[in-house]
């Protein structure tokens, strides 16, 4: 939690933004991040992103529901309330994949919503700072943030050379907070 | 940057000069605006029906089964007939939204959403009749593994009966956090237009504070890419596991091996059915045919009259094999389909199912809307009559000859159904209102491969003969190349 000063750039077009992160890195600043009203691919590697590991995550909760299905099943049929069926054995494998098999897709896919929730940091009534009411419309908007040993005007006029649309310089709170989205922020109203 | 072209043998998934803006606005607007006339008469139409629902149900629990026509010999009637039929039309949704992510089907874009709304309200429609045929509801829970004072004592593991109550419930899950996944950023572009507080209020609420940084979008990608690997084995095993509910007894008609693929097969051919009911006519509500085109329709068609004729194929097989195993049991319950005194149900399905998604082989009929809306109705009243032949013509006529019964339903069943309509639809009437009915981000994405005026603006490579294409593919690439040497 802390409020800070960026250089915000708006594109209206893809195909100006990747160029325009390529010369915004290549002159040393640092993207504190850019919006997109869509994926656009290609952009990660481009800000010099990791790829994600959510994928592991998923097969690690995949994996946790098979072996609760199959240590569960085990567990109540060979020790807890052993019954027989007919003469069939206590241990009847074939039979629990289907369950198994539901558990593993259940763990995986609620495990892996929650991680990604948590790791975009979302979820009902988190509140994050909007920098331009159209970037998840048609504009690409790129957020550099400014510190005390750099020119905003330099910034500004660096950013306009770039293809930039618009160009503004915003106060913010960088991270995420709890509040309601009718509701403006203390620092919204302070900065008009 | 990669490339951005489609061959133009692939027609336009969206049509009409689009730019993002544009799409955002179709899609949005009718979010924004007052409801029309029709939606209001259908809305309210939709819940009186569910009202209707509720109240036959309450009836059943109040008295008991014995309202109900289900006797000792046919013991499930309309009740599993309409779980099957719903369960199977909520599989549409998925297989669009998973498979066809998987073999990179673009025109998915247009139609997964709704295909997906459709699924998770047919689910809840479907899960009404095994609670209900429970009578004794408020004793449900022992279907779950719960601990408890009788013992403990589970539930059976190694029966279909409870395989189902997983499965079908995890299909519920995992489909409603596939669906809601794609929804996020959707509800933050309704957010940031909002002009009223309420809206705003609300959507950012349902949006999860989404604001689209690139990080955002890298996650929800892998996110997406792993849900569509994990529901398309689901979704083969759902149906697969309902089949497995007659499939394991030792009734003639139902003891066959051909069951899972041949209910798979009917699962997806109902359930594209329905999305071709419900979207005719969203798409012209909406004003959306620039984004659910002919095209779409034919593509759904296609796969109607494909899955159409694997099922026919099922029943002939069914048919042959019961010959072939000159087993009394199996050829006299087969026999008794066909001319006994449900030859009417065998007929209708036949009829509906099997001769006609066949006129689908016709171009003219595939493009035609009136003719696919009707047809999309056809299909599903075969589809009904497909799982009440399956119920009803296996047990009607049991292996003791003075327990042979007949089965017709009685009010409350119908009712029961009925209001299984009102919920599917009231439900469908909020989403149509208050979601994007389309998947936007989906849609712009795809925009500048598929769209209409893009597609025209590529015309000069269109006319490249292959050096030249292949020349300018790899300059481009080249100079990518170059500059990123340079930047080392």
């Amino acid at each position: 939690m802390s409020i800070k000063k960026f250089a915000v750039a708006v594109y209206d077009d893809e195909e100006v933004l990747f160029p325009a992160v390529k010369k915004v890195r290549r002159a040393g600043y640092k993207i504190h991040d850019v919006y997109t009203p869509f994926a656009v691919h290609g952009l990660d590697e481009a800000m010099g992103l990791k790829g994600t590991d959510l994928h592991i995550a998923g097969f690690i909760y995949g994996i946790t529901g098979t072996s609760t299905a199959v240590g569960f099943i085990s567990w109540i049929y060979c020790s807890d309330w052993p019954i027989n069926y007919g003469g069939k054995p206590h241990f009847a494998l074939p039979a629990w994949i289907p369950i198994t098999f539901e558990l593993t897709v259940l763990f995986a896919a609620v495990g892996m919503t929650l991680t990604f929730c948590y790791l975009n940091q979302i979820m009902p009534g988190v509140k994050k700072h909007v920098f331009h009411p159209r970037q998840s419309d048609d504009m690409f908007v790129m957020a550099i943030e400014i510190n005390k040993h750099m020119s905003e005007a330099e910034v500004i006029a660096f950013l306009k050379s770039t293809g930039a649309k618009e160009t503004s310089v915003q106060v913010a709170e960088s991270s995420w907070w709890y509040g309601r989205w009718d509701k403006k922020e203390p620092y919204e109203l302070a900065a008009g | 940057m990669h490339i951005k072209y489609e061959s133009f043998v692939r027609e336009p998934l969206v049509d009409g000069n689009k730019d993002y803006h544009q799409i955002s606005e179709d899609i949005v607007s009718p979010i924004e605006g007052k409801p029309g006339r029709m939606w209001y008469v259908g809305f309210i139409f939709s819940v009186i029906l569910l009202c209707f629902g509720i109240f036959s149900v309450s009836w059943s629990v109040y008295w008991g089964l014995g309202t109900w026509g289900v006797n000792r010999t046919i013991g499930w009637g309309w009740d599993i007939t309409n779980f099957v039929w719903w369960i199977g039309i909520g599989h549409a949704g998925t297989l669009i939204s998973a498979i066809l992510l998987l073999f990179r089907q673009g025109w998915r874009t247009g139609v997964n959403r709704a295909a997906e709304a459709m699924t998770i309200f047919a689910v809840m429609c479907a899960g009404q009749f095994p609670i209900w045929h429970m009578g004794r509801v408020w004793d449900g829970f022992w279907v779950l593994p719960l601990p408890n004072s009788r013992g403990p004592l589970w539930p059976n593991f190694d029966s279909p009966l409870l395989w189902d109550v997983f499965a079908i419930s995890t299909y519920f899950t995992v489909s409603l956090l596939f669906w809601y996944s794609g929804l996020i950023p959707d509800f933050a572009l309704i957010r940031d237009r909002a002009k009223t507080k309420l809206r705003k209020l609300l959507y950012g609420f349902a949006s999860f504070g989404w604001t689209g940084t690139a990080k955002n979008w890298q996650r929800q990608e892998a996110l997406a890419l792993v849900l569509a690997g994990l529901s398309t084995p689901l979704v083969l095993s759902v149906h697969t596991i309902v089949s497995f509910d007659f499939a394991t007894s030792v009734i003639p008609g139902w003891h066959t091996t051909i069951f899972p693929p041949y209910f798979v097969a009917g699962a997806v051919f109902s359930g594209f059915a329905m999305v071709n009911t419900l979207l005719v006519v969203t798409r012209k509500i909406l004003h959306l045919e620039q984004y659910i085109t002919i095209g779409h329709l034919e593509a759904m068609n296609k796969i109607i009259l494909l899955t159409g004729s694997i099922v026919g194929v099922a029943y002939l097989t069914e048919l042959f094999i019961s010959w072939y195993s000159q087993a009394w049991g199996e050829m006299a319950a087969f026999q008794w389909r066909i001319m006994g005194p449900y030859w009417w149900s065998y007929w209708a399905m036949m009829t509906c199912n099997v001769v006609s998604p066949q006129l689908f082989w016709i171009k003219k009929f595939r493009r035609n809307i009136p003719f696919t809306f009707v047809m999309s109705i056809v299909v599903n009243i075969g589809m009904w009559f497909e799982r009440f032949v399956i119920i009803v013509t296996s047990t009607y006529r049991d292996w003791i000859p003075s327990s042979w019964a007949y089965y017709s339903p009685q009010w409350p069943e119908v009712g029961f159904y009925l209001g299984t309509f009102g919920l599917f639809f009231t439900c469908y009437f909020l989403f149509a209102k208050y979601f994007p009915v389309i998947a936007v981000s989906e849609i712009k994405f795809i925009l500048r491969t598929s769209g209409e005026n893009y597609k025209h603006k590529m015309a000069h490579i269109e006319n490249q003969g292959a050096e030249e294409f292949y020349h300018v593919v790899t300059t481009h690439h080249e100079d990518e190349h170059h500059e990123e040497v340079a930047h080392h």
